[in-house]
């Protein structure tokens, strides 16, 4: 028999569901009880991703890596669909976590009555992303990226408007275009290798006969396609800032993180099958991810410095930080060593938190008169900020003062984070990328210093693009403060003490981050423990 | 049996990119039904051609697996047609709502200036 903690693996997954589904229940008209049960849904889920990083991490001394697993139907490995929780997979769902109830948070101060079952939405596009981090089955990764799609296609259309629908009209077409490129990638891996377990895969291309192996490459590289679709990669990242300056707040703090989703499965996929154990395939694409996130950071960073609003700057500045966790996966990839994947690791959090905090704040800092107010005008439609909407929002919570003191110290501490100014996370995670970059001797000095100089200039541009921003909001403005509700300003202080939490605690989660680095390079652990993973209740060789 | 079977997705997933590159919505949804459809078929291929080979094996006894066709990509198809059909309707949806806000059915929401 299992114990009961052994099916915990599952919970993040079934949390949401089962929150989301009951939310269904509801009349629309009931926002207080939905908006409880669905923080308190957020809130378990975020305990369970702590309870299930604390078991990864193992009680060893060497602090070794703990795989967890869980059999579907109890079907044996191979064959069945799998769940698995390592390292990565666990400080993803932590991440989840810790947006997710600052962004519901928010949206209790007047978003979610904007439109119909938005914490509905919210729960499945959880469970969506929750499912996708831990699942080990290429089809499953599919079903689960088709459930978060689902849940964000209807995510981004809340609130209605113009805007929002142009939007979510190019964000659904290039969205199932990517769907199919998934689909082509994974039925074409099937075909050639007759399986779909990710452990399974990564034990069989070593091994791959000379014919099949163009196969297998030209179906992952199909298959890589639809993620840095996802990822928000140079190329294929035209409809990315559109959509996320049209989604309301609440939905684009949380899907800041849905490129990292992209980006998690391209660090998953590729360190699993191209690792320096692939034999004749072993660092296959790393110049294409090197290429593509160093295009990407260039790219981004000419955005920051273009935009006109804080809104598509935000936008820029998810592509700045998914271009750099790629550009440092190809590295990784090439052989640089686990330390420059450790410094990556640690950055994409920091800035995940950073750029989610950013784009709650944007409502709030733009609702005075002039100053930034009148520079947005003509993106105003963005925002959805409907004049009416604000008279009846005294009921929800209070108005705080000092709202610009408050306001200008959160902008401050991300733009801290964001630009990787000492003394806040920013600064450590590039610090310990840059370091660790130029001390790889497998690197050519060239592409080396090429991504150093552009991962340097775009926290300049940052700094240049929101210190902009923010002299025109803070100082230049006319000293009315703008009426801010506290349940508007609370989650960006929760948002923002996370990244001085993880300032302070540099150390500990630097420590993680490098044994998941060196996890991640020894594939041995993850592979061979999923495919030894044991059923249950079956004697072992009994068969 | 297997050119006409690539000859036929090929065409589908030809058709299907040329409209979803077209301006109006009507075509790249129309577009995006077909390349499903070539999708569709590329998977069933996948897993070999059989001529009147029953995808369900008998329980116990001993089993010839060169009898049987692959089960496993027409389980995967039937996951594909219920998803790429529920997204697609959900596309529709959106796109009836883009046609009664901009009053045009242009991708942009709006006619390229003359």
């Amino acid at each position: 028999m299992m114990a009961l903690s052994d099916h915990l693996i599952m919970a993040p997954i079934l949390i949401p569901f089962f929150a989301g589904a009951l939310m269904l229940l509801y009349d629309d008209r009931r926002r207080r009880a939905k908006l409880v049960i669905s923080l308190a849904a957020a809130l378990a889920m975020l305990a369970v991703s702590f309870e299930l990083l604390n078991r990864v991490k193992g009680t060893g001394p060497s602090g070794g890596t703990e795989i967890g697993f869980y059999l579907l139907g109890n079907w044996a490995v191979p064959y069945g669909i799998v769940l698995v929780i390592d390292r990565l997979s666990a400080m993803m769902l932590v991440l989840t976590g810790l947006l997710a109830v600052p962004a519901i948070l928010y949206s209790g101060a007047g978003w979610h009555r904007q439109g119909q079952h938005f914490q509905s939405m919210f729960q499945f596009l959880l469970m969506g992303l929750n499912g996708a981090f831990l699942t080990g089955d290429l089809f499953n990764l599919f079903v689960f990226f088709e459930v978060l799609l689902a849940a964000s296609y209807g995510l981004l259309l809340h609130g209605s408007g113009q805007f929002r629908v142009r939007a979510g009209l190019h964000y659904i077409a290039i969205n199932l275009a990517a769907s199919l490129l998934f689909l082509i990638g994974v039925s074409l891996i099937y075909g050639v290798t007759g399986t779909l377990n990710m452990a399974h895969l990564a034990t069989l291309i070593p091994g791959l006969q000379d014919a099949d192996r163009p196969l297998v490459h030209a179906a992952i590289a199909v298959l890589a396609l639809a993620f840095l679709v996802k990822a928000g990669v140079w190329p294929l990242s035209f409809w990315l800032p559109t959509a996320y300056m049209a989604a309301s707040a609440p939905v684009a703090a949380m899907f800041a993180i849905m490129t990292k989703v992209g980006v998690y499965t391209i660090l998953r996929l590729s360190m699993l099958l191209f690792g320096s154990e692939a034999g004749a395939s072993a660092g296959f694409g790393a110049w294409v991810l090197v290429g593509g996130g160093m295009a990407t950071l260039a790219y981004g960073m000419l955005g920051v410095l273009a935009s006109q609003g804080l809104g598509r700057m935000a936008a820029h500045l998810v592509l700045v930080s998914s271009g750099t966790v790629l550009a440092v996966t190809g590295f990784a990839l090439a052989g640089a060593g686990p330390g420059v994947l450790s410094g990556a690791l640690y950055y994409l959090v920091s800035s995940t938190l950073a750029t989610s905090a950013l784009f709650l704040l944007i409502e709030p800092m733009s609702r005075e008169e002039g100053g930034i107010a009148a520079m947005l005008a003509l993106t105003a439609d963005a925002y959805g900020l409907d004049p009416s909407d604000e008279d009846d929002e005294a009921e929800v919570g209070f108005a705080i003062p000092g709202t610009l003191t408050v306001l200008g110290l959160s902008f401050g501490i991300c733009l801290l984070v964001l630009a990787g100014m000492p003394p806040l996370s920013g600064f450590l995670g590039k610090l310990a990328m840059l370091a660790s970059i130029l001390g790889a001797g497998a690197l050519p000095p060239a592409v080396a210093w090429g991504f150093v100089a552009l991962l340097v200039l775009s926290g300049l541009a940052t700094m240049i693009g929101l210190v902009r921003i923010g002299i025109q909001t803070f100082w230049a403005s006319d000293g009315v403060s703008p009426r801010v509700l506290a349940l508007e300003v609370a989650p960006v202080l929760v948002l923002v003490a996370m990244m001085v939490l993880l300032t302070v605690k540099a150390q500990e989660t630097i420590r993680y981050t490098s044994a998941t680095a060196q996890a991640l390079h020894d594939r041995s652990v993850y592979v061979e423990g999923v495919l030894s993973a044991p059923r249950v209740g079956v004697v072992e060789g009994g068969q | 049996m297997e050119a006409v079977l690539s000859i036929a997705i090929g065409i589908l997933a030809a058709s299907g990119i040329w409209l979803l590159l077209r301006p109006r919505t009507f075509q790249v949804i129309v577009g995006l039904c077909l390349l499903s459809y070539a999708v569709n078929l590329f998977i069933f291929s996948m897993g070999r051609l059989y001529l009147g080979a029953p995808p369900i094996m008998p329980k116990g006894g001993f089993v010839n697996p060169v009898a049987f066709a692959d089960p496993v990509p027409q389980a995967l198809i039937l996951t594909a047609i219920v998803i790429s059909f529920a997204t697609t309707a959900l596309f529709l949806v959106v796109m009836l709502a883009s046609r009664g806000l901009t009053g045009t059915d242009h991708v942009d929401g709006k006619e390229r200036d003359q």
